[in-house]
């Protein structure tokens, strides 16, 4: 027992000689605001070292704030850890989460607006320089919930060498349905036993597609959800004919691969030459000019009444646990992450789509664009954009979505039966929310 | 208390405070709160009974997952350990190239499970993945083996057993070199059949090893969903949906605790009731020398 007593004894003043020099800087400095910032990415890469910088140059700048990026994983991931720990008591002062969790975020009381902070004249304009269709996400209530920050938007990449095979002008990719449907049937080849070798358009549908669906229904001319995500449109007649026009493409007219496409494998399928023309996000241009072993192009998808196409990706928050100090800590990161040169760099560095036409306006993205052409062709879609479908209820009521669109590319049900489904199982969801 | 007493408690304390605070103190607390309303900022959870079993019985989600996870266990389980088995009594005989074949079989044990995932999704992409190149080659067509209802279940059962089996073998392989030589010297002077030696000698006296692994088996069925999450994400239509999938998706992607709570409860009690059953019905049948 003595030998325990003296032992605790002299472990507790190591441990007290070990933190005495801490306590005199503390008390002579004063102590930065600290603000923890998720970050929706997985450790390691060439991302968290963008990120990395960009908060010691902040805190260098700005002695009295410290920003501690912390890598969370997957958006998904990133979400629960933010709003366990807001349950808890605990959340991040800042995060970047997907633009459609707003609702989620506005209902779990876990958010605090924008506009609490927009004080200045300087930070209205601030505010109003974002591209509209990318604040079209984050804004709810007359508020604006979220920073635009990395956004991207789908479009159609196709191969130029295989249009020249087929016989078509490999400098003109299909501006509309009718296009879409005969240059696919030219690019659709099969083998001698009928088998198809190479599809000519694909349009990945598993885990998410609700969104590369936003593409058809906006171009369409029909909006899915109200801006106060409480009522979806999913029955609606135009939302059915765009669905059987998808359902089409492999049902009536072979020229897109049957049954669910997988999204993860078809920048590959591309790349194999399996697909002539793919649609996919724009966050994978990077990928495929680096690994293409062939010349493509990169064009806004084709119109059916209209263009159309939704925009996607992660928005900044800050958090309503927070004190003041450090909400007010996280705005100034927040604008200084959007300045338009910062704005622009992420874009080159990353693939993500500038936020602010006054990024497109500096002289480091003027350039990176007349060396990669294909790079403006997201920008130039923007003003066609949608907001991503985003509702109360968000994950659930994208899910009923999700399911009937499945079960219409499957051939389980006919589109409309699917669309009327979805539309019930969403009402029932929503009913709380009016 | 005498101090042996104390002494002995203070060392099973550390694990005491483990297992309380992070299994039965949480299990209560879902037991719990599978009677309330999952609580929301300006409304606190209040009492709602049965009402989460109710919402459970009508949510056809539920009911297909369920469905699904059956399926999925009378696929992995009976599957995985008769090819556990088969391979162990492969590599345990005197052939060449025994460590690299015991090795080869243990392989995919080792590998993460979201690793293994990423590997299997590209042996299913249809025309260039593995299974349609091979097929292709016998003049087989082309098919979506994940983005078709029919098949999507059976796919990701497959990489289940693949993952599996390796290290069930192992528990086998050990099993069967602790048997003693002398009983197979003995068969062998009796005139036995290999396939008498197996059923009347073996596998009685691999029934403790089997039912260790049936028990894991069995939890396995219910907790294995990684690849799940990579591959399909439940899809296509909720053919690939398993009860736990199931359940991450109501927790911690529709964010409603009270619900999520009650398919929790639902799901620990029908691994109780299995565990129990082959407990106790099992342990009776098994010889233990």
């Amino acid at each position: 027992m003595h030998v325990t007593r003296r032992w605790i004894t002299r472990a507790a003043g190591l441990a007290l000689a070990a933190a005495a020099p801490l306590a005199p800087m503390g008390a002579l400095a004063q102590q930065p605001v600290e603000v923890p910032f998720y970050f929706p990415v997985a450790v390691g890469g060439p991302i968290t070292k963008l990120i990395d910088a960009y908060a010691t140059d902040f805190n260098k700048e700005n002695p009295a704030i410290k920003v501690q990026p912390i890598y969370a994983g997957s958006y998904q991931d990133t979400i629960v850890k933010a709003l366990t720990a807001h349950k808890a008591g605990t959340p991040p002062v800042a995060s970047v989460l997907l633009s459609t969790d707003t609702f989620t975020l506005i209902d779990e009381d876990a958010v605090v607006p924008i506009d609490n902070f927009v004080k200045t004249a300087e930070d209205k304009a601030w505010l109003n320089g974002f591209y509209p269709a990318f604040l079209m996400n984050s804004q709810v209530g007359g508020k604006t919930w979220g920073v635009p920050f990395q956004r991207s938007t789908v479009v159609l990449y196709w191969n130029k060498e295989l249009f020249k095979e087929a016989g078509l002008d490999p400098n003109k990719p299909p501006a509309n349905w009718t296009e879409l449907v005969s240059m696919a049937q030219k690019l659709t080849k099969k083998d001698a036993s009928g088998k198809v070798t190479q599809y000519g358009i694909q349009v990945p549908s598993s885990g998410f597609p609700y969104w590369l669906f936003q593409g058809f229904t906006t171009q369409n001319d029909v909006i899915l959800a109200n801006a106060a995500g409480n009522q979806v449109r999913y029955d609606d007649p135009k939302v059915i004919e765009a669905l059987q026009f998808w359902v089409d493409l492999s049902r009536k007219h072979g020229v897109h691969p049957p049954g669910v496409v997988e999204w993860g494998t078809t920048p590959k399928d591309f790349m194999e030459r399996k697909a002539a023309m793919i649609w996919t996000t724009t966050g994978n241009l990077t990928n495929i000019r680096s690994n293409a072993k062939f010349d493509f192009g990169v064009a806004m998808l084709p119109a059916g009444k209209k263009r159309g196409s939704p925009t996607g990706g992660g928005n900044f928050f800050i958090f309503k646990k927070a004190t003041p100090a450090q909400q007010e800590a996280a705005f100034r990161f927040a604008r200084w992450l959007t300045t338009p040169e910062r704005a622009a760099q992420w874009g080159i560095d990353t693939g993500y789509v500038a936020v602010s036409p006054a990024a497109w306006d500096t002289p480091a993205m003027k350039k990176y664009a007349a060396d990669f052409p294909p790079a403006t062709v997201a920008r130039d879609q923007l003003p066609h954009a949608v907001a991503e479908l985003s509702t109360h209820d968000n994950q659930r009521v994208t899910k009923a979505l999700n399911d009937g669109l499945q079960a219409a590319l499957t051939g389980a049900k006919t589109p409309e039966q699917a669309m009327k489904d979805a539309q019930r199982e969403a009402e029932r969801l929503l009913r709380p929310y009016k | 208390m005498n101090t042996r007493a104390v002494h002995a408690y203070l060392l099973l304390l550390p694990a005491f405070v483990l297992l309380v605070g992070f299994t039965h103190w949480p299990a209560l607390a879902t037991v719990v709160d599978s009677f309330f309303s999952t609580p929301k900022p300006n409304r606190p959870a209040v009492w709602v009974g049965l009402e989460n079993y109710q919402v459970m019985v009508e949510d056809p989600v539920f009911w297909r997952a369920l469905r699904n996870n059956l399926w999925f266990a009378l696929g992995t389980i009976p599957l995985s350990i008769a090819l556990a088995l088969a391979m162990a009594l492969w590599v345990n005989g005197r052939i060449a190239g025994r460590a690299f074949l015991r090795l080869a079989y243990f392989t995919p044990t080792v590998l993460p499970m979201i690793a293994v995932a990423n590997i299997w999704l590209f042996f299913y992409t249809p025309s260039y993945g593995l299974l349609d190149q091979v097929g292709g080659a016998f003049g087989l067509p082309s098919r979506n083996w994940l983005g078709d209802p029919s098949t999507a279940l059976a796919a990701v059962t497959a990489v289940a057993v693949w993952k599996e089996a390796g290290f069930f073998m192992i528990f086998y392989l050990a099993a069967l070199q602790g048997l003693n030589p002398s009983l197979r010297e003995a068969a062998a002077i009796e005139g036995a059949s290999r396939w008498f030696f197996f059923r009347r000698v073996l596998w009685p006296l691999l029934m403790p090893t089997t039912l260790f692994i049936g028990v894991n088996a069995v939890i396995n069925a219910f907790r294995l969903v990684d690849h799940i999450f990579v591959m399909t994400r439940g899809g296509p239509d909720n053919a690939t949906a398993l009860l736990l999938y199931h359940l991450y998706e109501v927790g911690f992607k529709f964010w409603d605790q009270g619900y999520a709570a009650a398919i929790t409860v639902v799901m620990l009690s029908l691994l109780a009731l299995v565990a129990l059953l082959q407990f106790f019905v099992l342990d009776r049948r098994t010889h233990y020398q």
